[in-house]
């Protein structure tokens, strides 16, 4: 919690995009102009060749990222202002691709900035697990048996609870 | 009063990406999931009541007990999987 009476700067922007992104560029802008920024904590979620729990390599060929334009945009948005209220944060960058993908490309940047490592770190971390959680992004991946939808994860919704949010994924619709 | 219903990834698959409907009685989301699987296939196994399916209301995930308002979007999808 800041004890300063003048508003610290807030910056924050999301973009969901087909194209790749520079993750040098991205922190470099985020930086930008704000010299009380003492740390960037930025996170890069890439596209896996395996399923988690099976270990054989090449089993994923492809992935496919199908959203919900117009609410993706404003969910992360209120994910952010929420991340402003938790965490004494500076500046926060996400970035989530869309539409097909191959092995190894990037898919997710969240990137934050903050006077000291502590707060960037944490507020970094839970945007990550708020956005796996509850954005409206569905990921379609293609295995040597075909094409098919990607099941949410326990594990996913076990780490948004951590920072006291119950997911809907867990409760479905009745959340 | 007209409402808006859009579905995503599996379900869209499946019915489409969505319609217009025009309800003679006010609604709620869970009531409208009601009506659409009461049409029968494909609606009845794609929204059953045994799948886990959420929901948003004018793009804000929602319970099933909000209400729909003239014009609202309603939207019904799988658990969300993105990150």
């Amino acid at each position: 919690m800041s004890s300063s009476s003048l508003p610290l700067p807030r910056l924050s922007s999301v973009s969901i995009q087909t194209g790749d992104f520079d993750l040098s560029a991205e922190v470099a802008a985020l930086r930008r102009g704000d010299a009380g920024v003492g740390a960037v904590a930025a996170f890069v979620g890439t596209v896996r060749d395996r399923h988690a729990g099976q270990p054989d390599a090449g089993s994923i060929s492809a992935l496919e990222l199908e959203h919900y334009p117009g609410m993706t945009e404003r969910s992360i948005e209120a994910m952010i202002d929420d991340a402003f209220r938790r965490f004494d944060i500076r500046g926060v960058r996400v970035i989530h691709r869309v539409g097909p993908l191959q092995i190894a490309d990037q898919i997710v940047l969240v990137a934050v900035t903050s006077m000291h490592r502590g707060e960037s770190f944490q507020a970094c971390e839970f945007l990550m697990d708020y956005l796996k959680s509850e954005a409206p992004f569905w990921k379609k991946e293609t295995t040597a048996d075909g094409a098919g939808w990607v099941d949410a994860r326990v594990s996913d919704e076990t780490a948004l609870q951590r920072w006291g949010i119950v997911s809907g994924n867990a409760t479905g619709a009745c959340a | 009063m007209q409402i808006h219903i859009k579905y995503f990834a599996s379900l869209r698959e499946s019915l489409g990406a969505g319609e217009t409907l025009t309800l003679d009685t006010p609604l709620t989301v869970g009531q409208l999931r009601d009506q659409l699987i009461a049409r029968g296939e494909p609606h009845a196994g794609a929204l059953a009541r045994g799948r886990a399916l959420r929901a948003a209301l004018d793009q804000t995930m929602c319970a099933e007990t909000a209400a729909l308002t003239p014009g609202a979007e309603v939207a019904f999808f799988p658990p969300v999987t993105g990150g």
